[in-house]
């Protein structure tokens, strides 16, 4: 979705060269607007919760504490008990790790297929490209979550096979970013140049063009991710994960939704833990995204 | 054929169908392919400890004793003929079993374009016209949160504000009964519309607001207002006209999204359409029902784009010219 909104003007005059780290750079211009620090503060917390969370949780995943669905305080610990008397707080500990692993995996496999298939055919100029994107859009004429279902509903609720559903369903709409941002990046002169000193194509695509996207990519990455980690929940959400009884944001959310009037926090805790992570994915992307379009503006200046 | 590349408006809509007959078609290859072909679905659907004899019968049901073109052929072809097969898990013909469904599902989403599109294009205008002022930042901060919510918390959220713990004042599921229709029970309309509304209207706003942004700092509307137009002309007839053009393109994505992004919502609400349809396919097993649907939702995402390629075309006057 564009994310290409004006950002603000820098100073006129203002001549401030883009050194060759440019995505480094692009980050920590980025941290300077409100909305990436507070995208990032999201994301770290939520991380920090997924990775060290097991250590920290006072019950095991599946323990059973007090009578189902108590409300906070006494046996129930600070946040009560699920629907089988597990506690919730340690559920919650535990279960961010399997979504954001999955979520980052799935879309890393995503974004580099879908940077290859859109470089190639921003490069080629020719029947290949109609065919690659074609092929593209025959992919995403299936919705995410979709595509999702039909995959597990063929092999089962398997890690990969989730992960290999949604890879498959974010590398065309990555590619036909990536391809948007490479074609006129391929009409410029140094192209051409590296092309007559017959560079390979493999380093002309990954030493040439691609860091001349990397703003948009980071910009469409942090999307993405956004778009994973919320159909991984749902999946979950709706009983399809790799383990149906483990720990799990969108499991909690599913198996404690009964219980909303008398012990909200079951599924309110998982609930919020997702909003914060996709808020903070959602606004660091969009921090990068007017950060970018600020310096290209100024190069279009120069 | 030269006639199909310059001809006109005309030959550009032949040309965009003819695109998507050929999407469509390979689209079912796909569906084929990956539910059919590949694997053993009749061992899928029946489970590891099925007898023989059983596996055999279901493979013959499916036409899985012919060869892989052949069953393509037998089952597009029920495809062009309306013939979608039986489902297996309720043993009826799947456009019966989806019928009423898809009444119900598409009640729910026109409920939501009719609202989310006039809503949205009217936030984003605004905001683009009170730029950088009270009213456009906090509606672009709302729409960027909201746009990053997954759509399944947004329906528990509202479920929690409004039927089971804040309030009180609406029903939390909306099970549509057999025989019953989705506009004969408005309250349980509500928290599902809004929950898509919610879903689609964050992006639209902001593709309208750029648009518009992009569309006020031009010549011609710059002219407009030193003609001594009133705003309120500027606006309606020379602005908004030229703005809407890109927007047309993200509502069909967004509409076709909807059409997939209902199976969540309607799990959520326990609502009877195509979406949950879908849900209990997948649960059990029901492949036929999980064809016919993949095909249908793939069908509305390229119909949309069709839709939406020619009325961005139609509304704007550079690209028409140049057909």
């Amino acid at each position: 979705m564009s994310q290409t909104e004006e950002a603000p003007a820098l100073a006129e005059g203002v001549r401030t060269p883009t050194p060759p780290g440019r995505s480094t750079t692009l980050v920590a211009r980025a941290m300077r607007l409100w909305r990436t620090r507070i995208g990032a503060l999201f994301v770290l917390i939520l991380v920090v919760i997924a990775i060290v969370g097991p250590y920290l949780a006072p019950h095991a995943a599946d323990e059973f504490v007090a009578i189902p669905n108590s409300p906070p305080g006494g046996d129930a610990g600070i946040l009560g008990t699920d629907y089988l008397g597990q506690d919730v707080l340690s559920r919650f500990l535990y279960g961010g790790r399997g979504i954001l692993v999955m979520a980052i995996v799935s879309t890393a496999i995503g974004l580099l297929f879908g940077v290859a298939i859109g470089l190639v055919a921003a490069y080629a100029r020719n029947a290949l490209d109609d065919i690659l994107m074609r092929g593209m859009d025959v992919i995403m004429a299936f919705p995410q979550i979709m595509l999702a279902l039909v995959a597990v509903s063929l092999v089962g609720a398997n890690a990969w096979v989730i992960i290999g559903a949604i890879a498959l369903t974010t590398a065309p709409r990555v590619a036909r970013v990536a391809r948007g941002a490479a074609q006129p990046v391929v009409e410029r002169d140094f192209v051409a140049a590296t092309e007559s000193m017959g560079l390979s194509r493999v380093r002309i695509l990954s030493g040439e063009l691609l860091p001349n996207i990397l703003g948009p990519m980071m910009v469409e990455a942090s999307l993405r991710l956004t778009y994973s980690i919320g159909v991984i929940a749902a999946l979950a959400f709706l009983g399809l994960s790799p383990d149906p009884n483990g720990a799990n944001w969108g499991t909690m959310i599913q198996q404690n939704q009964i219980a909303l009037s008398t012990q909200p926090w079951g599924a309110l805790t998982p609930i919020i833990a997702i909003a914060l992570l996709t808020m903070g994915t959602g606004l660091f992307g969009d921090g990068i995204a007017r950060t970018a379009a600020g310096i290209d503006r100024e190069r279009d200046d120069e | 054929m030269t006639w199909l590349r310059h001809g006109g408006i005309a030959a550009f809509i032949i040309r965009r169908l003819l695109l998507g007959v050929i999407v469509l078609f390979l689209v079912s290859v796909l569906v084929f392919v990956a539910t059919q072909a590949l694997g053993d679905p009749a061992r899928a659907i029946l489970g590891r400890d099925a007898t023989p004899a059983r596996l055999a019968a279901l493979r013959s049901e499916l036409n899985l004793d012919q060869s892989v073109f052949g069953q393509y052929l037998a089952w597009a072809s029920g495809l062009l003929h309306g013939d979608l097969g039986n489902s297996l898990a309720a043993q009826q013909p799947v456009s019966q079993l989806l019928g009423s469904r898809l009444v119900n599902s598409s009640v729910l989403v026109l409920c939501a374009a009719v609202i989310s599109i006039p809503l949205s294009i009217a936030i984003g205008s605004w905001a683009a016209l009170r730029r950088e002022k009270t009213f456009d930042n906090v509606s672009s901060n709302l729409m960027l949160v909201l746009a990053a919510l997954p759509e399944f918390v947004v329906a528990v959220l509202l479920v929690i504000l409004f039927a089971t713990t804040v309030l009180h004042v609406l029903p939390a599921i909306s099970p549509i009964a057999p025989g019953q229709r989705p506009w004969q029970v408005p309250s349980e309309l509500i928290l599902p519309t809004a929950t898509l509304v919610i879903a689609v209207a964050p992006y639209v706003a902001r593709i309208m607001r750029a648009s518009m942004v992009e569309v006020l700092e031009s010549d011609y509307v710059e002219m407009a207002r030193l003609k001594g137009l009133p705003e309120r002309t500027v606006l309606v007839r020379h602005a908004l006209p030229n703005a809407i053009g890109p927007v047309f393109q993200v509502i069909a994505i967004n509409l076709a999204y909807l059409a997939g992004g209902v199976v969540v919502i309607e799990y959520v609400f326990n609502y009877s359409g195509i979406g949950s349809a879908l849900q209990d396919a997948v649960v059990n097993h029901d492949l036929p029902v999980v064809q016919a649907l993949a095909m249908l939702i793939a069908g509305v995402y390229v119909l949309l784009n069709l839709l939406a390629d020619v009325a961005t075309i139609l509304v704007t006057p550079r690209l028409r010219t140049r057909l």
